[in-house]
């Protein structure tokens, strides 16, 4: 019964692979080949290319990701806390505030840093 | 609902305090910005968390609902990672304002990373084992990459945190397996369950993936790769600290996995541990030969101290485990001593970031700085194993444990890599004493004090094995 189960997505892994190959092999027996600078240039939503690809991105913009993260994950967790605060013990609730003076803390740290100030 | 108490809290108070103490030390360091400040406070934090350890011995407790242990062994380990702590902010503290970048980030990162370190040696589940792994290294991540636009350093960093990152990853699937094999993540339970498991290979998969998870942050061989090229581009107050310290907490909390929760599986996972235990003491050692740089030489002697102690793991699952803890605790105190030791003194020679560090450097060294060089002599001795030095009460203890449980063979695989390790420890004497040179070393109180203390230790704590010894076991009774 449960081999059944997993001889089923066995094959349906070799298919999968499969599929995808047939058609890369049909495409290239059957393609006619005419290749110029246009064709064989870098993608970029059908318009000609602009400058390197190696473009370098401000560090900052990364700074500022890793302090929104902050409040990203704050929200995550406090909202099931929200929602369930009315059945928390103290315990649960302190645990919240808890867990608010933690990231409140590593947001200070940056801010005082100068994390959140562009240049 | 939740059922914790603040009893739950104060068992952990060591941990706890340690926690609290360096988000409050975030907050000084940006409030006031001055490094020396953070560092004072940090050494005052270690030194409370040791006092509240000491507290805590002859505790024996479990708190949230058996998540967490406090026992003699995580005491001991407590008191081992505070001190290693205290000793590398003594390293830390003159390398990093004559290298310009003293930061108090650096001890603040220090504090969680051993907070983490404890947690691993109190962790009585395999959850909070992962969180603990992360917990200490993370920071460790953060630490080794610390030196500012150096290409080196950056370079360690990165690629301790890929490795770092799969290896965690190795443990996390090991847990999920061993959850699925048994229905629990708690080491009472998942050995309770194992017995009657309908899934065995799935067991013994989730314990071998755990034990290739920890064996990577112990530096095992074949899972070493990344220890030499870390340690050597790592500032090297940060090699020191996670030479000890990453071992401790990953050795701490594979031998409290793999006596708690798989005994029933030590029949198929002892010839693989020996075979480790072989890998790790040849490749070790006799890459070491080849060295000419002292911190990769001093890497390399790490993972094959790294095989010594997991020697310790080949008796697990017999009637003699208990023996085979106290010499394990017994052997990472030799290590920790010696090991800082000998950094104390590499740093004293090292002239800027990663110069002075060859073998070559070292030249002449005894007759311009007596006593620097009798230190070192010490330390290397002490590595090598011969007495009066507490690396040879630690291999002695190692060895007897493994003799008495019958692996013969593998004593003497060791005592053969003791003598091949002998070869590149006192190749290093030979430059100290019997070549011309004019090396330069710098004289910090700081550091002078932490070579002082550990040469004291190394000759001193031999004198007084036998009593060490003893409390070792004593803090090992307990452990089930």
């Amino acid at each position: 019964m449960l081999l059944d189960n997993w001889l089923f997505v066995g094959l349906l892994v070799i298919v999968a692979a499969g599929i995808p190959a047939i058609v890369l092999v049909i495409a290239r027996l059957l393609a006619p080949r005419k290749p110029n600078d246009a064709k064989l240039d870098t993608y970029e939503c059908g318009m000609e290319t602009v400058g390197d690809t190696w473009v370098q991105f401000k560090v900052q913009y990364y700074i500022y990701a890793l302090v929104f993260l902050v409040f990203d994950v704050e929200i995550i967790f406090l909202y099931p806390w929200a929602v369930a605060f009315d059945h928390l013990d103290l315990l649960g609730v302190i645990a919240g505030v808890l867990f608010i003076f933690l990231l409140g803390d590593g947001l200070l740290y940056a801010w005082r840093k100068g994390a959140l100030k562009w240049n | 609902m939740s059922g914790y108490g603040i009893e739950d809290l104060v068992y952990i108070l060591p941990i706890v305090f340690l926690l609290v103490w360096a988000l409050v030390l975030v907050l000084v360091e940006a409030f006031t910005k001055r490094p020396d400040v953070t560092m004072l406070l940090a050494a005052f934090g270690l030194l409370a968390a040791v006092t509240l350890s000491v507290i805590q011995f002859g505790t024996e407790a479990t708190a949230f609902k058996e998540m967490l242990t406090v026992d003699g062994y995580a005491v001991f380990v407590y008191m081992l990672v505070l001190a290693s702590g205290l000793l590398s902010l003594g390293l830390a503290y003159d390398y990093n304002r004559r290298m310009g970048w003293a930061r108090g980030e650096y001890y603040i990162l220090m504090l969680f990373s051993i907070a983490g370190a404890m947690l691993m040696a109190s962790a009585a589940n395999l959850i909070v084992v992962f969180l603990a792994l992360e917990l200490l290294s993370i920071p460790l991540y953060v630490m080794a990459a610390f030196v500012p636009n150096d290409a080196s350093s950056e370079e360690a960093g990165l690629k301790y945190f890929l490795l770092g990152a799969f290896a965690g990853g190795f443990v996390l699937y090991g847990v999920a397996l061993i959850y699925g094999a048994t229905g629990a993540t708690n080491l009472m339970d998942v050995v309770a369950a194992a017995l009657g498991t309908n899934s065995p290979v799935m067991l013994l998969t989730g314990a071998a993936l755990i034990l290739v998870g920890l064996g990577f942050k112990v530096a095992l061989v074949p899972f070493h790769m990344w220890t030499p090229d870390v340690y050597q581009g790592a500032p090297t107050p940060v090699t020191a600290y996670m030479a000890v310290v990453a071992k401790a907490g990953g050795f701490a909390a594979l031998f409290r996995v793999f006596i708690a929760a798989f005994p029933s599986v030590s029949a198929d996972l002892t010839p693989v541990i020996a075979t480790l235990v072989v890998l790790t003491l040849v490749v070790g050692n006799v890459a070491a030969l080849a060295q000419k740089n002292i911190k990769r030489m001093l890497a390399y002697s790490s993972i094959s101290h790294a095989g010594f102690l997991m020697m310790a793991f080949v008796t697990y699952g017999s009637a003699l485990y208990a023996d085979a803890v106290t010499s394990l605790l017994f052997y990472l105190l030799a290590f920790t001593v010696t090991s800082f030791g000998s950094w104390a003194v590499v740093i004293a020679l090292e002239k800027a970031e990663g110069k002075g560090l060859d073998f070559e450097d070292y030249a002449g060294l005894g007759k311009k700085y007596p006593m620097l060089s009798a230190a070192m002599l010490v330390f290397l001795l002490s590595f090598a194993g011969v007495p009066p030095t507490l690396g040879f009460a630690g291999k002695f203890f190692l060895f007897r444990t493994v003799l008495e449980a019958g692996y013969a063979w593998l004593a003497i695989v060791g005592v053969i890599m003791s003598l091949v390790s002998a070869f590149y420890y006192l190749r290093v004497v030979r430059f100290m004493y019997f070549e011309q040179g004019d090396p330069e070393v710098r004289s910090e109180p700081v550091l002078n004090l932490v070579t002082a203390i550990t040469v004291v230790g190394t000759i001193f704590l031999f004198l007084f094995s036998g009593p060490l010894l003893a409390w070792a076991s004593e803090a090992v009774l307990a452990l089930i």
